[in-house]
Order: structure tokens, then sequence, then C-alpha cells
């Protein structure tokens, strides 16, 4: 049963997924027609609340808030709160006294969705928070997975790179692992998290062995600052052990599709060539962001109001 | 002075493993008799049917936050706090504003205490100037100003040349010297115990490898040194394993273990409470029970509470930028008395470690019902429930894990060098 707030993708159990996907397949055709727009959301206020900038995400958001027909209001704090003197909750009931009827968070901190969401009366929709969770990128991931494969349950997935510091990856092993998928992931021991494998998957420092046999490779974005002998001696190495490109995606399946959140630091995590063709399909993740965020927001910023309040 | 009987209480009493229904008679000041049934006519008579009565607990470690900080705590009202909570003596950190890193300092926090506190104040002065881990502090000085031990807390010693000084040097003045025990090079940005909960939640960790590297440095330094060192607040089963063996090669060390780090796991975290968020990290169940079991055998000698208070409003942040710390002086004994309760400690053995074992670490008198000791008795009853709510306790701040749960085990009285100084029908008495 879904809840009030979608803050993650360990919450939800398999008929929640579902039941987004399906919805995300139905708002699919919207973005076809010559009018992009359906009254759906009308006379709804969404705020994209940003701590931290994300073109991207808050774009599709933002699109995908429009096509349903909701005032759609970004909300991008300047400087840090502390430096403003101003607490994270005091903003976020700043904007609930305004009555928004959902608020999507972005923080570069893991948790800050979760409080933020204890303070409001508005749903929240979580646009990613930290090493957290990063649920609508998930979702999407799950959406353009199957709508190539025909199925999740059975698939191998493998996920390459900086586990350790990435939301997309926790929110990923866990959306695939609940439709059935199975889940392992490469990258050199520095970024592979604590206890990974209480998570239930399999923890690689192979690439070879992990993409082995793999229906689906999902490179992670890698932060350069992490590639300067912190965690991975040189960009040079990494690129060389853990970067993707025709010759390594040998070991994969025939037909495996190689997939990234973005945006791609080519020659680092994908080939350039990779970046561009099949079988990456990374456009079509961008594509499906937007019909997957006009479900999220018909389901969670759509209700009455005071039923989503009992949510 | 009056005069003051308690009658019919378990009477528990460490010094003299004395565990009886018995009566206790306080005048002047000190025990005066502990006797099967004792008539003194017009003294003050608490009746202790159904109740135990200790020598009040004595804590290790409290931040009381004067000078500096008095918006999250000052000497008055962590005083206050700690005799509501059973404490009659309270040990207080350096890391105040400024530091007590002076005889000056030292001076002007006893005599607040003098002043303001129910609770008898023992301040602990800094083992480096400005806590910065660099310079000694005149140790000997702060000594005869009324220090009673030396201690950084709050932060790590890293410099390993200075420590071995600072333990050297702590030998002239006999007091211990209480360490922080976290390597901050392997702590680095972590906030959440390190394992399963800190990759769900996506926080930074803190491995107990940490705690573990720097107890084995402190100990090899104990024993090169002689000195005497006290470990504070250890949280991981690795280090307990540490100070065993060390305690069996004869090296001088003592220990303590928090209410919190011997009752809750790192999954007390899960929804992000800032108030779960403590130095060391809340740890793994097998950590826990670590901890129990080190405090049970003796391995740890003493509860300490490491009450840390911090507003609201700091508490109120993102998890990372959050203060470390809880606080814990008003619900230490009903927390810890789940050890009595699961059979892990005989009640007598956890009054030894609340009271006798810490004025011993101290080498304060206390943790004593013996006739002539002074007069600092706790009465609590075990079995009684009650809701905890911060904003009705004693403390200026609420940063409590333990906030709005029922808990077993509560204080009735608190008497400190004879008087009675809190009654939990009328609150705190004085000063």
């Amino acid at each position: 049963m879904i809840g009030r707030d979608l803050l993650g993708i360990e919450d939800l159990d398999r008929a929640d997924l579902e039941r987004i996907l399906e919805t995300a397949e139905r708002m699919q055709e919207v973005g076809t027609r010559e009018v992009k727009k359906v009254p759906t959301l009308r006379g709804r206020t969404i705020v994209n609340l940003f701590f931290e900038p994300s073109t991207r995400t808050r774009t599709s958001f933002e699109i995908a808030g429009k096509r349903l027909s909701a005032d759609v209001v970004n909300f991008s704090p300047t400087s840090s709160s502390l430096a403003k003197d101003e607490s994270i909750l005091d903003t976020a009931r700043t904007l609930d006294a305004m009555a928004p009827d959902a608020v999507v968070v972005r923080h570069k901190v893991a948790g800050v969705p979760k409080r933020i969401a204890d303070a409001l009366a508005a749903p929240v929709i979580n646009a990613g928070d930290g090493a957290h969770e990063h649920p609508t990128q998930a979702l999407l991931d799950l959406l353009t997975v199957y709508q190539e494969k025909g199925r999740i349950d059975g698939l191998s997935v493998a996920i390459v790179g900086d586990v350790l510091h990435s939301r997309v990856a926790r929110s990923n092993i866990y959306g695939f692992l609940k439709l059935g998928a199975e889940v392992r992931i490469a990258a050199p021991p520095t970024l592979i998290p604590p206890a990974i494998e209480t998570l239930g998957v399999k923890a690689f420092t192979s690439l070879r062995e992990a993409i082995d046999g793999a229906d689906v490779v999902m490179a992670l974005r890698i932060q350069r600052e992490r590639l300067d002998g912190a965690y991975v001696p040189s960009i040079r190495e990494y690129s060389a052990t853990f970067g993707l490109d025709r010759t390594k995606l040998r070991f994969a399946k025939d037909d495996a599709i190689v997939m990234h959140p973005g945006p791609v630091n080519r020659g680092v995590e994908l080939s350039h060539d990779l970046a561009d063709h099949r079988p990456s399909v990374i456009l079509d993740q961008v594509r499906n962001g937007v019909a997957l965020r006009m479900a999220v927001l018909y389901l969670f910023a759509g209700r009455p109001l005071a039923a989503a309040r009992e949510g | 002075m009056g005069r003051i009987l308690i009658r019919r209480g378990r009477v528990l009493d460490p010094s003299s493993n004395r565990d009886e229904t018995a009566d206790v008679l306080i005048e002047d000041g000190r025990v005066a008799a502990v006797e099967a049934s004792l008539e003194v006519p017009g003294a003050e008579v608490i009746d202790a049917r159904g109740l135990w009565v200790a020598p009040g607990f004595v804590d290790l470690h409290t931040h009381l936050r004067e000078p500096g900080q008095e918006y999250k705590e000052d000497i008055a009202s962590g005083g206050r706090a700690a005799v509501a909570g059973g404490f009659t003596t309270v040990a207080c950190m350096a890391n105040t504003h400024p530091a007590n890193d002076d005889p000056a300092l030292t001076d002007y926090i006893l005599d607040r205490a003098r002043q303001d506190s129910p609770a008898r104040v023992l301040p602990i002065a800094a083992a480096t100037k400005g806590l910065e881990g660099s310079v000694m502090t005149e140790m000997s000085t702060i000594l005869r100003a009324g220090a009673v031990a030396f201690s950084d807390d709050g932060k790590t010693i890293m410099d390993s040349g200075v420590m071995r000084r600072v333990l050297e040097y702590s030998c002239m003045v006999d007091a211990p010297v209480i360490v922080h025990a976290e390597d901050c090079t392997l702590v680095g940005h972590g906030v959440v115990n390190e394992g399963p909960v800190s990759t769900r939640l996506g926080l930074p960790g803190n491995p107990a490898v940490a705690e573990a590297v720097h107890v084995a440095r402190d100990l090899l330094l104990a024993q090169l040194t002689g000195a005497h060192l006290h470990i504070a607040h250890v949280s991981t089963g690795a280090a307990i394993d540490l100070i065993r063996r060390a305690r069996e090669q004869g090296i001088h060390v003592t220990a303590e273990v928090t209410p919190h780090h011997l009752t809750l796991t790192d999954e007390a975290a899960l929804g992000y409470d800032t108030n779960a968020k403590v130095a060391p990290p809340l740890r793994s169940a097998a950590d826990v029970r670590a901890c129990r079991k080190g405090l049970a055998e003796g391995v740890i000698d003493a509860v300490a509470t490491d009450h840390a208070p911090h507003a609201v409003h700091e508490k109120d942040v993102e998890f990372t930028a959050a203060p470390s710390g809880l606080i814990g002086l008003e619900t230490a004994l009903a927390v810890v008395l789940d050890l009595v309760r699961s059979g892990e400690l005989e009640p007598l053995e956890l009054m030894r470690r609340m009271s006798t074992n810490p004025a011993r670490i101290l080498r304060r008198p206390g943790g004593s019902l013996g006739v002539g000791a002074p007069a600092d008795v706790v009465v609590f009853d075990p079995q009684k429930e009650w809701l905890y709510d911060p904003a009705k306790g004693f403390s200026k701040s609420r940063n409590s894990p333990w906030a709005g749960q029922m808990l077993t085990g509560q204080v009735k009285a608190t008497i400190v060098d004879g008087r009675l100084v809190y009654d939990v029908a009328r609150g705190v008495l004085a000063p």
C-alpha cells in the first residue's frame, strides 16, 4: 500500500512498484501527443525544493508536473541553510504554510527528505538524498529495463562503480531485488559499502565476474574528486579496470543493455562510443523519467489532501 | 543539621557487600548507623518499604556546559538533573568554552557548584591546552585547585608522542587520564556505526576499529608509563577484549560504559533521529552484548552517562550537521536496571558500578553506606514505571533517545551530604 510520501524504494513492496510502473506506462502516451498536457493535477501546487543543484532531475519533475497541469514552483535555496542560520525544517515549515500539494526534495545529506516529511502536512517525494535513495531514478530504470526486456523477474543486473556514495545504486538494488532480478555489484573494495551483502546482493571486485552473463549493466557516475587517490589511485586506473567499453561488455549477455543515470563522464565510466549508441539506453532512461515522474506525482500529489495525510 | 531515618528499605552497600532490609540513620552529614531496626525520635523518616537504598551514584562523565554554553545546560540545571537521577556526584568534562585547562577555570566551576548545584561537582581538567592535543596543562596546579582527572574528552589526542608525555606526567599527580578513544583518521566523516545500518541509511560510517586501534595504542602507552588510563564510553567488543588482556598483564586501566551503549543499537538511528547520534556511535547488537558482558564481568568498571546536552535547534538539522551526544542523567538508572531485570547483574553489582567503582577511580570518598561515610544516598523504586518527558525534566536540553518512552525504575529521594536534595513528589529541594 503506497503511503503518503515517496522516500525510498526500501519502503515499497512489489505491488507498489508494479502499480507505479503501470501508471507510468499510461503516462508515456501523453508525451507523444501534439499537445502534451492533461488536466489531471489542475489547481495543484508542486514545489521543487532542491537544496542541491540538479538541472536534470529538477527539469524532469518540472516537465512532469506541467504535463499534468500542476502549478510547479522551483525553490532552490542558494546558500546553505546553516549559512543563513535557517534550519531545513524552518524552510520546510515555511513552505508548508503556503499549502503545497506535494514537495519534491533533493538534498546532499541522507535523511533530509524523511525529516522534512515528518514536519510537513504535504506529501514529500524524495528526489535524491545523499547516498541514501533516489527512488524516481530507480523507478525509471525499472521501467526502461521492463520495456526493453519484457520482464524484470529472473534478469541478472550488474551495477558497476561508486556504490559506496551512490543513492542510485541503493534504490536500484531494492527495486530490482523486489521485482525478482539478481543484482551484483562491481567496484574497487574502497567503494563497496560495508555489509552490502545484507541487502541481498553479491559484491565483486572484478568487473568481468560481475557482468558475466548479465542482462543489464548499469554504470554509476563517479565524482572526479574520488578519483584522486582517496578511494581510487587515478582516473586512468579506474577507467582501465571499471570503465565499460565494447571489449569488456563481451562478457555480458549478447543482448545486454547498458544504462547510466547521467551525466556520463565520458572515457571514465563509459567509452565515448558506448555512451551514445546501443546497447546503451541512456536517452530512453531520460525520456522515461518524465513519464515515471508524472506517474509519481499523480499517485502522490493527486489524492484528496485529507486522504493523503491519512495515507 | 537534621537527622534522616530511611526505614525498611533494601540496603545495597557494595563497599561492605551488604544486601539486606535495614534502617539507615543519617546524622551530621554522615551515615550514623545501619541496623535491622532503629528508633530515632525526631528524625525525618523516609519510608523505604519496597524501595532500594544505595550509595548515591557517581557519574564519571557529564557535560555541564558551563562556562560558555549555558543555553544547553549549566551547573545548576545539570546538578538538578543529576540528583533527580540519583547521582550525588558528577565529574564534569573539560570541553567547556573556554576549556577547563587552567586552575582559574577549575576554581570557577567549583565556586559555581558550591552556590548552584545540589550535587557534588568534580571538575575534570583538560589534558592539553585548549583541548588541542599538543601542549600539556599544568596538571599539578590544577589538581590542587580541585580537579580530579584529566581528559580532552570530545577530542582525541592523536599525537602519540604527546599522549605518552601526558600519561608519564600524570604519574606525578596520581589522577587518571581519561581518553575518548577514537582514531579520527579512521572515523573520517563517520556519523553512525559502520555496517549494515550505515549502508542502508547512506550515511558515512564510523568503524568499530577506530575505537579499538586507539585503545590499543593507549594501553601500550599506559604499560610503558605506568599511568592510570581510564577509557571513556567503551562501545565495542574489540576494545573490551583489548582491555581484558591488558588487565591480565597488570596494566593500570579502568573503563566505563554508557547506558545507551548498553541498551541501544545503531538501528536507533534508522529514522535519522539525531538524538541517536552520539560519539562513539551506537553499535551493533554484538557490541551491545559485549558491553553488557564486559560490565557484568568487571572488565568495565563503571557506568557513566556521558550526559551531553544540546539544544533542540542544534539537533533539528541534517544528520551530518547535528552535534553528537544525548542527555542521560535522569534516565540512567531506569535504563541500566535492564541488566538486573535480565539477570545479567545482581543489584549489588550494578550499584557497585554506579557508585563505589567510579568513586574509587576518582580516588574520592563515596560509594559507601558504611558508618562514618559521607551521607550521599539514593532511594529508588526498581519497579516503578514512569513516562519520560524531557520537557518536564531538570536538564535544559531534551536530546534523549528515550523521550516519550515508559521507563521502569524511578528515583524517590536523593540525599547529598546528609541533606535531602531531591524528592520525587516535591522535586529538587536545594540549594
